[in-house]
């Protein structure tokens, strides 16, 4: 009889607990699909062809608000230039962390300082890029907004490629061993393409982080009205055109922020698919 | 004789609280000690001579068959720690060419640690020592100047889970050849068809070379790995429990395996399943707490044990 009871009570606990989690993943979808609803609405009605090929025209001049066809080519560039400097430090820090650093005095403190590096906010970053790679050139300048980025991608991208290989099964790295591969070699061919599809999640997410950023950009690449593919220059990206527009009293203006908005998001969207399809075909052309 | 009938009826009776029963009878077992032959006089437990074999000092009963064959790999004094434990205790073996050794004894004796000590896997876990030496065609494999990566090209191993890379069959065959840099297609294919039916594994993969490894079977995975370890060409292929997550089936297609790479490699293989070392091996060394108690071949050692250790563990009576 008291086991019955307990039976139920247990049981009725489990269902309790499975419907708060249900109910809980319902809140957080459904302020996911208001927010993607919104956007869609709002911006996809404020897009025009209009905005990927004119550069933002003041109010009062021909064609008011004109588009960002300079802060978009500006997000890509800046993105390019601040994965490719990014992504090969993080993954090689991450290599090592994993894969060399079982006796290594220093695998603790660059873990921890990656760690302490991820939760540092952005505006620090941007400060930091003014004062190492904009005071000394003399002028704001795109690659100080690259370097910016990068550094707020290298600690994720380290520590996820960490976590990543150390997921990857010894027996693997046992067996190439074994085989008369070198330490290298094994990471190379057997330990990366391993985990080649949780590495590229990391650098995606570390995309996504920087693409959206505007903060450390400010103090860094600035903003450009021009378009232009001159890093050397003040540099034009789309976030630090939403943040201008967002604050303008005028509803065109506004209008094309949101559609900024958008675009960034798709853009950020487009990249992911590239760059996992392109991970595919990689893996598949390996087998 | 009415004791023991009052014993077991009254055992009957209480059988509900079946737990607080069973230590009862133990003290009893081990009084009288239970399966051994009468006739025979021995009233210790079956763990005394082993705690004699096992004190520093006592020689390891080797029969003389093994040093008329010819030696591929000779252990000699072989000793290693891990950090302040002592694993492997002063080692000394010859392993015969193109034989089979076999290596038993219970969990923990050391059999796995000794053969990963071949090949120098035991270089990737930290704070390990060896003293001693392990010869391999009479050069010392653990010489500081030795090409361990060439060492371990031709010392090929299989490991007791089947690891076979998240690649296609073709792949996994043939990495070891890759890695040595061979790019023709028409050579790694030759050396892919000759691995594959030289692990009896051809007629089951030869239409699905290029699909993934991991879709296999365990018994064919493992006969993958065998068919990877012996694409390197190697001369000693040391095999650490290979069987051990196998079906019988498998096991049996493993163990032909085994029979037919006789003759061509050295084969060291560790094994849990006795019946399997005197199936597949010509010489069976049985090791305990680290050290090696008799070595011989592997009919003496199942027929005609001289230590009464050896015995006790082959018969299953202790281990």
């Amino acid at each position: 009889m008291e086991h019955a009871i307990y039976n139920r009570a247990s049981r009725t606990y489990s269902h309790l607990m499975f419907g708060l989690c249900v109910a809980f993943t319902m809140a957080i979808l459904a302020v996911l699909a208001l927010v993607t609803g919104y956007l869609l609405s709002i911006g996809a009605s404020s897009l025009s062809i209009d905005f990927f090929t004119k550069l933002p025209i003041a109010r009062g001049m021909d064609g008011y608000p004109g588009g960002m066809a300079n802060g978009l080519l500006g997000t890509v560039i800046l993105i390019a230039l601040a994965s490719a400097v990014g992504v090969p430090v993080g993954m090689l820090t991450g290599i090592y962390l994993s894969e060399y650093s079982a006796n290594s005095l220093i695998a603790a403190p660059t873990r921890f300082i990656c760690d302490v590096l991820s939760g540092v906010p952005s505006i620090v970053v941007g400060i930091l890029g003014y004062e190492l790679l904009v005071r000394p050139i003399g002028n704001y300048n795109g690659y100080a907004g690259a370097m910016a980025l990068a550094f707020i991608m290298v600690p994720i991208v380290a520590r996820t490629t960490e976590e990543m290989l150390r997921l990857v099964p010894n027996s693997y790295r046992e067996a190439s061993i074994a085989l008369g591969a070198t330490k290298a070699r094994t990471i190379m061919q057997v330990v990366l393409p391993a985990a080649t599809g949780s590495v590229i999640t990391g650098i995606m997410l570390a995309i996504a982080r920087v693409a959206g950023e505007t903060a450390p950009l400010l103090f860094t690449a600035l903003g450009s009205r021009l378009l232009t593919a001159d890093p050397s220059q003040p540099f034009p990206s789309l976030t630090q055109q939403v943040f201008e527009l967002a604050k303008s009293p005028e509803p065109p203006q506004q209008k094309l922020a949101w559609a900024g908005i958008l675009v960034l998001i798709a853009l950020i969207f487009v990249l992911n698919l590239g760059i996992r399809f392109f991970a595919r075909s990689v893996q598949s052309r390996r087998s | 004789m009415t004791t023991g009938v009052e014993v077991e009826s009254s055992a009957k009776h209480q059988r509900p609280p079946l737990m607080k029963e069973i230590p009862a009878p133990m003290p009893a077992e081990s009084e009288k000690p239970a399966g051994v032959p009468v006739g025979k006089p021995p009233a210790r437990p079956a763990s005394a001579p082993a705690a004699q074999h096992s004190r520093p000092g006592s020689q390891p009963e080797i029969h003389q068959e093994i040093y008329r064959e010819p030696h591929i790999l000779e252990v000699e004094g072989f000793s290693l720690f891990y950090g302040k434990n002592k694993a492997l205790h002063e080692i000394s073996m010859p392993m015969a060419a193109q034989k089979v050794t076999a290596l038993i004894g219970p969990s923990g004796c050391g059999k796995s640690t000794l053969l990963r000590s071949i090949n120098r896997m035991n270089d990737l876990i930290d704070n390990v020592r060896t003293e001693g030496q392990i010869l391999f065609h009479k050069e010392d494999v653990y010489n500081g100047s030795i090409d361990i990566i060439g060492l371990r090209k031709r010392l090929g191993m299989v490991f007791q889970k089947s690891n076979p890379f998240p690649m296609s069959i073709f792949d996994n065959v043939v990495y070891s050849r890759r890695i040595a840099g061979e790019r023709s297609r028409a050579r790694l294919h030759e050396v892919c068809e000759r691995s594959l039916v030289g692990a009896a594994l051809w007629d089951e993969v030869k239409d699905r070379l290029h699909t993934s490894a991991l879709g296999l079977s365990g018994g064919q995975q493992q006969r993958l790995c065998i068919a990877r370890a012996i694409a390197a060409e190697p001369e000693v292929l040391l095999m650490d429990e290979p069987c051990s997550a196998l079906d019988p089936i498998a096991t049996a297609k493993v163990e032909d395996l085994i029979h037919e790479l006789r003759g061509k490699y050295t084969v060291v293989i560790v094994t849990h399943n006795m019946q399997q070392a005197a199936r597949v091996s010509d010489y069976t060394a049985f090791m305990y707490l680290g050290r090696l108690i008799e070595y011989g071949p592997t009919g003496n050692i199942f027929q005609n044990p001289r230590l009464k250790q050896t015995e006790d563990y082959i018969t299953g009576r202790f281990g």
